[in-house]
């Protein structure tokens, strides 16, 4: 048995505190170095120059971010944020059902679901994506089904578009939209939603009135686990996208290694960063409702 | 009958291969405070979620003010249930829950903000209508609750264990209020309850069920004086027995020869219509009226047992005790405080226990 038990319960001196941030040590390094090193790295080459050969002046300039005001570049980051959110929708509208119904099952049937959500991640994400290029292209399995079929006699245009990049955001990122979904799902109590069935609630109220409000928390992580990777979105774009629907993503890429503009793909991956942390701060805005309340002084 | 609320009429329902509801037929008078009563998986709360609309009959009807309620969804049938968990919103303050079924009838503004302020005036919750359900206390959601229920105005108000989740003496006290703004309101309540004190208590009748089964339906004190079979004698309040055989049964009185305890002669017994000569049956009598007298001692007038004292224990307001009549029998008995502190009988003391016969129900073997 421990010798001294109380004294790291009940002593409030510093050298339990300080036992405690000891252990923090490992991962504020590796934060550091790792993260936090880079970021500023990225910053610093934000802020500098490019060299007329693609080399990195440290010149100090505020020229990359000006030019980031260029249309074009709006354009981009117009259209990522748009495929995005509607992503993040579409994923929101297919996944809150899915979600309901998984938490509504028996115990040992929701695993089993569970496992059905996950099982797409035991394949690796490039070739899943390759695999929707086979079913998509001109002479791919979708359109000679239909042909086959005869329900159109010309191969459709789907793939190289903003909707082959939709398709593959929402399938890529539904299971993240889900989980959370689900998890605050099942933790509603199932009177609370007898409760509003007893007092005259159709389903549409019982939706917007009872099940939304409580499960915001779920909505709002499941909205951010699926927004944020699909505004950073690389490989999807890239490959069912291709030349004619261009990410934020490929456009860094391609600023870094195709125009060999680093202080330009720098200033970009730190406004996308920006984004990001600020879709994270309404994140945690939403998140703790916890001993609210409400008329008292 | 035009002043029925509720008309269940052989009411089935099965849960697996278990008879949760076995042909029920109960009707409930408007305005009545009727009470389930019944063990847990006596089926009262199967009763009670189909009136609710929660669960479908397997067989049979429920009639609502006259309208059959098969095939009608929870929310378009004319009742509303208290939940045992109460099953307040928690993102809604009090006023907000009290508000919501108005709101999903679609009623005007001006005529909601009346209705909840007259109702969390009856549950006398007006100055905590801002609050949210998690800064209430037990009894404060409990009143909530109701108030969400009452302000509907339903047909039929369903309470399913509605005190179960509080302490002692806050039970006792909304047992009280619970009763009081029933009879302002005149609206019908149906409560289930496994505890019989509370079921006494509010209700104007009660069914006792067990078992998918109504084992008697009738007002407290016809349960209580004049049980019509073992279970319920047992369940309603305590039961004091001996089991024999009767003799000498002739214009309702007789003789039961006891086969459990030894007595130097019968005890004589009012019989019920059915029982004969020779018919083994049971006489039940409650511990009030059972008067203990100190030594073994024979009164002309009464029945009376003579045993051993087991136990005695002082509540305060009485002594409760056990004495034992015989090598399987033991009964319950009550003494009042109302002399004195002091110990009535010692514990080991032979004791006489003396009933007028009128007391004693005789019901046949279960």
């Amino acid at each position: 048995m421990n010798h001294s038990p109380p004294s790291i319960a009940s002593s409030p001196s510093g050298r339990s505190c300080s036992k405690s941030s000891g252990l923090l040590l490992p991962g504020l390094l590796w934060t550091t170095v790792f993260c936090l090193l880079p970021i500023a790295v990225v910053l610093a080459v934000s802020l500098a120059t490019r060299g007329t050969y693609g080399g990195v002046l440290w010149e100090f300039s505020l020229d990359n971010y000006r030019d980031l005001l260029h249309p074009l570049y709006g354009r981009i980051f117009g259209q990522s944020l748009l495929l995005a959110g509607a992503a993040t929708g579409l994923c929101l509208v297919l996944g809150f059902p899915l979600a309901y119904y998984i938490a509504r099952l028996p115990p040992r049937r929701q695993a089993l679901w569970l496992v059905l959500i996950m099982i797409p991640f035991w394949t690796n994400f490039l070739v899943r994506t390759y695999a929707w290029m086979f079913i998509l292209r001109t002479e791919g399995l979708l359109n000679t089904v239909l042909i086959q079929l005869h329900l159109i006699s010309a191969p459709l245009d789907l793939l190289y578009s903003n909707q082959a990049v939709l398709l593959g955001l929402v399938y890529g990122y539904l299971p993240f939209m889900v989980l959370p979904l689900y998890a605050a799902i099942e933790r509603i109590d199932p009177a609370l939603i007898e409760a509003a069935w007893d007092l005259y609630a159709d389903r549409w109220s019982l939706f917007r009135r009872v099940l939304i409000p409580l499960t915001k928390p779920g909505i709002v992580a499941g909205c951010v686990l699926v927004f944020i990777p699909s505004l950073g979105a690389y490989l999807t774009p890239d490959l069912l996208g291709g030349a004619r629907s261009m990410m934020v993503g490929n456009l860094i890429q391609h600023e870094y290694l195709v125009a060999r503009d680093w202080p330009l793909g720098s200033a970009l991956s730190i406004v996308l960063m920006l984004i990001v942390m600020s879709s994270l701060l309404w994140y945690f805005a939403a998140q703790p409702p916890q001993a609210r309340e409400r008329g008292e002084p | 009958m035009a002043d029925l609320s509720i008309d269940m009429r052989a009411l089935v329902k099965c849960h697996g291969a278990t008879l949760a509801v076995d042909h029920v037929s109960l009707q409930i008078t408007r305005g009545e405070f009727f009470s389930l009563l019944g063990p847990s998986g006596a089926g009262k709360t199967s009763l009670l979620r189909m009136l609710a609309g929660f669960e479908t009959p397997d067989a049979g009807d429920i009639l609502i003010d006259g309208r059959s309620m098969a095939g009608v969804p929870p929310n378009r049938r004319p009742v509303n249930l208290v939940f045992q968990s109460y099953a307040l919103f928690p993102h809604m303050t009090v006023a907000e829950n009290v508000a919501f079924g108005l709101e999903m009838q679609r009623l005007p503004r001006g005529e909601i903000a009346k209705r909840v302020g007259a109702t969390l005036d009856l549950v006398q919750l007006q100055d905590k209508r801002d609050r949210v359900p998690d800064r209430l206390s037990g009894g404060e959601q409990q009143r909530v609750a109701l108030a969400r229920a009452l302000v509907n105005r339903p047909a039929v108000v369903l309470l399913d264990e509605p005190l179960a989740a509080l302490d002692q003496q806050l039970r006792q006290q909304m047992q009280a209020e619970l009763k009081t703004i029933q009879a302002q309101v005149g609206l019908t309540f149906v409560c289930v309850t496994h505890h019989q004190e509370e079921a006494l208590a509010l209700s104007d009748r009660l069914a006792v069920m067990q078992q998918g089964r109504v084992m008697q339906v009738g007002r407290p004190e016809d349960l209580y004086e004049h049980p019509e079979n073992l279970f319920v004698a047992r369940f309603v309040g305590v039961s004091n027995e001996v089991s024999g055989t009767l003799v000498d049964v002739q214009a309702g009185e007789g003789t039961l020869l006891p086969s459990d305890v030894s007595v130097s002669r019968g005890i004589r017994v009012s019989v019920p219509a059915g029982l004969q000569s020779g018919a083994q049956a049971v006489m039940t009598v409650r511990p009030e009226r059972v008067r203990i007298a100190p030594g073994h001692v024979a009164d002309a007038g009464l029945n009376c047992l003579h045993g051993v004292v087991e136990t005695m224990q002082y509540i305060g307001s009485e002594w409760q005790g056990a004495v034992r009549i015989g090598p399987s029998v033991r009964w319950t008995i009550r003494a009042s405080n109302a002399a004195s502190g002091s110990r009535p009988v010692a514990i080991g003391a032979p004791v006489s226990l003396q009933w007028n016969a009128s007391d004693g129900v005789v019901l046949p073997v279960i």
